[in-house]
């Protein structure tokens, strides 16, 4: 084989090579994804036995601690649907009431339930256009 | 507007419109030391010397055989002399179009080196 | 004061229209005068940010609190360190701080070209004082760091807890300086493109900066890592949030980059993937940039600013567009000198290494942007976790630190095959016997990735050791002199080689680190009252008693916080004592009196401070989370809020030393995080090696004196190298 239809072959078997392994990277994202809802979203459209990942507000006045386990309710962002759950593993230090928080969710049934140590939330926004607060004293 | 900050300000304004314009205002003579045809070669000279000095120690660390080496370095050592002699056109070209203003320089360093007093 | 700092902005968004007019103009014109005085403009524009910089700064030192962006991130009892670092806490005083650090390299990488690649670095000024000007604009119009409120507060916001940890006021710096540093050699390659000059000229100013953008990004990358690991409550140091990903992949370009340029400098292969890496490293840069800011993706970084998201789209678009539209219509003159003259070459490993650098980049590329991917192609959002990016970079980790073990050991051009076996003894041997180690000891038996990787850094490790060996072998040879020095002389002669074989040592280092502490990681989240113990891997954790301390508020030496509840933790091994951990959970004042005059005083946010015993075997990792809502201390509290009026902190203070005393006293059970890692400090000390590595291939040559050398001289040389 001459040196050009070597390097035509080399090109060709890995560009094939490149091609086959982006499909397959892309369609196991598909599969593998989680999709993002809101709680309003959650409680329309949840199906038995599959894991969401849920973004919302932690609703105030639901959170509890039962030994282990984290009781709280994600609310909508701008609305009144909330999802309560029930949550084992870490909590992050910023987590408390009113704010924004990422947990991935598997419905069990009617009850959700969150996965160990998917809990995150959102640092406090350090860029907010909101005026600063005063202190009073 | 305070009066120190607008003074201030106009400082500012000042000196960055000095820096600015000075290449505008001052007149340089174009130099014409570094020409972009030199300095590429030089950059290319530098890459092939170090080339060089790769492959003579990619044949000392036992990566190169004796044969293959120096097929390697006869190449590497005939593209720097290319480079080289471009080099120096490119020089003697500069050269003639100096000639007009240093001919009476050159001359004298030539009666210098023929000098047998020296 | 603040408006010097305004008018500093104006005027340098001025200076930046100028200067693209003049730079443009005098390049096509061919008046040099006008390319000078654009060049020129750059130095103004650094020189008028840095009195910008100092107005704002001056302005965090002094409590100014006119200034917004004084008001919302500082205070009066926020330590002096903090308030210096404040300034890029906020989106604006970031802003400022990206144009700044933009500025001072675009400074000194025009002035070190200033006599060379006339027509490139004009085209270069024109466009990094665009990018210049772009932040400034969105200062001017979007996100002003000098607005004024009038009348002023009396009292500022104070800085978040969570940041007030020296790292966390580091990485910004660190990280802008790599994200900015980045965009010089985008700018250059622009110019090469646009000047049509991709040349060797163009490879050696390229070079240094992107080296330097590569290793500050490095230093950003692991300075975050490491405070996610030892200062936030959750153990780990990468996640693949989103934000982390978004400086990793224009770092992962910039290496690829760094290695194809050498195949470029040496047989003028590779333009296309030159050009094409360097203009994807500058947008992956200024993708992160925005990323960070915008809040798109959901992700532990949401800082806001919605406003901000459409300019900096745009502004991607048009990098984007205008990148491939560069690299298409000058591919005649980016055509390939040179062929591949052989697989086995070093060319063709560097080819391979390219490749799973770019293959890397995609997956987290995908991964990270999946949730805007899966929007636009199905209409629904999704996101992939942190095993699906797990799945896809480690075997390519695995290739690539295979691959840094293999290209020292084979030559450039064509390597004899013969020879290149042969070198490849030592470096196998060290695989297997590492191998054959771990296998006997039972330690890597369900673990296949680790234990692959535990045998690539051992071939790594053997054939750059063996490189070291057989280079000192030639100095001794050629001068004769002891070995230290003969190591000494090899490494200064040939910086670039031996360099970046150190860093390949860093790399191989760290991934060690990273795959023993990931794979045989022992953790346990439980709880636990004083007296009571649990078994973490090998390790007895027995949490012997609580801890609490009050500090006033207004100590403006400590952080801040009110109160603190803690634990020690005895460690055991067997009975023997190993360690004395003490984690510990920081109160703050939340600054909202609406909670209670005793309630606010403890109501922010708070901060874990995390129990770490360091070894260079393992890592004993603790936080608790301790319990503060008994029905005693909410008593406590509530008496307290009922009581005690809203202008008496310090009577609110006793009201907290009450609770400390009480949790003392009767101590409810807390929730323990507790891991033992092994190999944890590889990677710091990996990361460090690395550096090392990156500096001594910085550095400049003290060969590197261009001099004249006269036409006769010339010829002679060239007579005596064709002889020869």
């Amino acid at each position: 084989m001459s040196p050009a239809r070597k390097r035509r072959v080399r090109l060709v078997v890995a560009l094939s090579a490149a091609v086959i392994l982006a499909s397959a990277l892309i369609y196991t994202s598909f599969s593998a994804a989680s999709p993002t809802v809101t709680p309003s979203q959650l409680v329309r459209e949840g199906i038995a036995g599959r894991t969401y990942q849920l973004t919302g507000k932690v609703k105030s006045g639901s959170v509890r601690h039962v030994g282990d386990t984290l009781y709280f309710s994600v609310q909508d962002r701008a609305g009144e649907a909330s999802v309560p759950l029930s949550y084992t593993g870490t909590v992050p230090d910023p987590f408390r009431e009113g704010r924004e928080v990422i947990v991935n969710v598997e419905k069990q049934g009617d009850s959700y339930v969150g996965e160990r140590n998917s809990l995150i939330t959102k640092c406090p926004s350090k860029y907010t256009a909101t005026p600063s607060k005063t202190k009073t004293y | 507007m305070s009066v120190l900050v607008a003074m201030l300000t106009l400082m500012l304004l000042a000196a960055v419109m000095a820096v600015v314009s000075r290449p505008l205002l001052v007149a340089r003579k174009p130099d014409e030391s570094d020409t972009p045809k030199r300095s590429e070669l030089e950059a290319e000279r530098e890459a092939k010397y170090r080339e060089i000095r790769d492959a003579e120690l990619d044949y000392r660390t036992g990566k190169l055989s004796q044969e293959d080496y120096e097929a390697v370095n006869g190449a590497l050592r005939a593209e720097a002399v290319e480079i080289l002699n471009k080099l120096e056109s490119s020089e003697a070209d500069e050269v003639t179009k100096d000639d007009r203003t240093s001919e009476e320089d050159r001359g004298a360093e030539e009666d210098r080196a023929t000098d047998p007093a020296k | 004061m603040s408006q010097l700092g305004g008018a500093c902005l104006i005027l340098a968004l001025g200076v930046c229209v100028y200067g693209i007019g003049a730079s443009i103009y005098g390049v096509r014109t061919g008046q040099t005068q006008w390319s000078e005085s654009g060049r020129r403009s750059v130095y103004a524009l650094a020189g008028i940010l840095t009195v910008a910089f100092a107005v704002l700064e001056l302005a965090f030192l002094r409590n100014d609190f006119s200034f917004n962006t004084v008001a919302d991130t500082s205070s009066t009892t926020t330590p002096t360190f903090y308030k210096a670092a404040a300034v890029w806490s906020s989106q604006e005083g970031s802003l400022l701080l990206w144009a700044w650090l933009l500025s001072l390299w675009s400074t000194l990488v025009l002035f070190l070209t200033r006599k060379r690649m006339r027509d490139v670095s004009a085209y270069a000024t024109a466009i990094l004082l665009g990018f210049g000007g772009f932040f400034i604009a969105l200062m001017v119009f979007y996100a002003n760091p000098f607005g004024t409120t009038d009348p002023a507060p009396a009292e500022g916001v104070g800085l978040d807890p969570l940041l007030r940890h020296p790292s966390m006021m580091i990485h910004p710096p660190m990280l802008y300086s790599g994200y900015t540093l980045c965009i010089v050699p985008l700018a250059f390659g622009m110019g090469a493109l646009l000047a049509r000059k991709v040349d060797a000229e163009w490879i050696k100013a390229t070079r240094r900066f992107a080296m330097a953008a590569w290793l500050f990004l490095g230093i950003g990358i692991m300075l975050g890592a490491r405070w996610s690991y030892s200062e936030l409550g959750w153990g780990g140091y990468w996640g693949w949030d989103a934000v982390e990903n978004a400086s990793l992949m224009p770092w992962l370009t910039a290496t690829a980059f760094i290695h194809s340029l050498m195949i470029q400098e040496k047989r003028g292969m590779l333009k296309v993937w030159n050009v094409s890496l360097v203009l994807a490293t500058g947008t992956l840069a200024i993708m992160g940039t925005f990323l960070v800011r915008s809040g798109i993706l959901s992700s532990i970084h949401a800082f806001g600013g919605q406003t901000l998201g459409v300019p900096f789209v745009i502004l991607i678009g048009v990098l984007i567009l205008s990148s491939i539209y560069l690299v298409s219509s000058r591919r005649d003159m980016l055509r390939s000198e040179h062929r591949l003259d052989s697989l086995l070459s070093r060319e063709s490993i560097f080819l391979a290494n390219n490749i799973v650098l770019v293959g890397l980049c995609f997956v987290i590329f995908w991964g990270t942007y999946f949730p805007l991917i899966s929007e636009a192609l199905t209409g629904h959002e999704a996101s992939v976790g942190p095993p699906w990016f797990d799945r896809y970079t480690v075997p390519l980790a695995l290739i690539l630190v295979l691959l840094s073990g293999i290209g020292p050991v084979i030559a450039w051009r064509r390597a004899t095959f013969a020879n290149a076996r042969r070198n490849f003894v030592i470096p196998l041997s060290f695989a297997l016997a590492t191998l054959a180690v771990l296998l006997a000891a039972g330690v890597a038996d369900s673990k296949p990735f680790a234990l692959a990787m535990f045998c690539c850094a051992a071939f790594v490790l053997g054939s750059v050791g063996q490189e070291y060996w057989r280079g000192v072998r030639v100095r001794r040879a050629i001068a004769g002199e002891p070995a230290p020095l003969a190591l000494m002389a090899l490494v200064k002669r040939n910086r670039r080689r031996y360099g970046g074989y150190v860093v390949h040592i860093g790399i191989a280092v760290l991934f060690v680190g990273v795959a023993a502490s990931s794979s045989f990681q022992h953790a346990s989240e439980l709880s636990l009252s004083p007296g009571q113990s649990t078994k973490v891997g090998a390790y007895t954790v027995r949490y012997v008693r609580p801890t609490a301390s009050v500090t006033p508020k207004y100590d403006p030496v400590h952080t801040g916080s009110t109160l603190s509840l803690g634990a020690v933790l005895d460690v055991t091994k067997q009975g023997k004592h190993v360690t004395t951990l003490t984690p510990a959970e920081d109160f703050y004042d939340s600054g909202e009196p609406a909670q209670g005059s005793v309630a606010h005083l403890i109501g922010g946010q708070p901060v874990s401070q995390v129990g770490i015993d360091g070894g260079i075997k393992r890592d004993i990792w603790s936080a608790i989370a301790p319990n503060i809502d008994t029905p005693r201390l909410k008593r406590i509290i509530e008496i307290g809020n009922k009581t005690i009026p809203l202008v008496r902190p310090d009577e609110g203070m006793i009201a907290v030393a009450v609770m400390a005393r009480e949790y003392m006293r009767s101590p409810p059970p807390a929730e323990f995080h507790l891991i033992v890692s092994p190999l944890v400090m590889w990677i710091w000390i990996g990361g460090a090696i690395v550096a090392c590595g990156a500096l001594i291939a910085l550095w400049p040559a003290p060969s590197a004196v261009r001099a004249r050398v006269s036409v006769r001289a010339r010829s002679r040389a060239a007579r005596r190298l064709a002889r020869a």
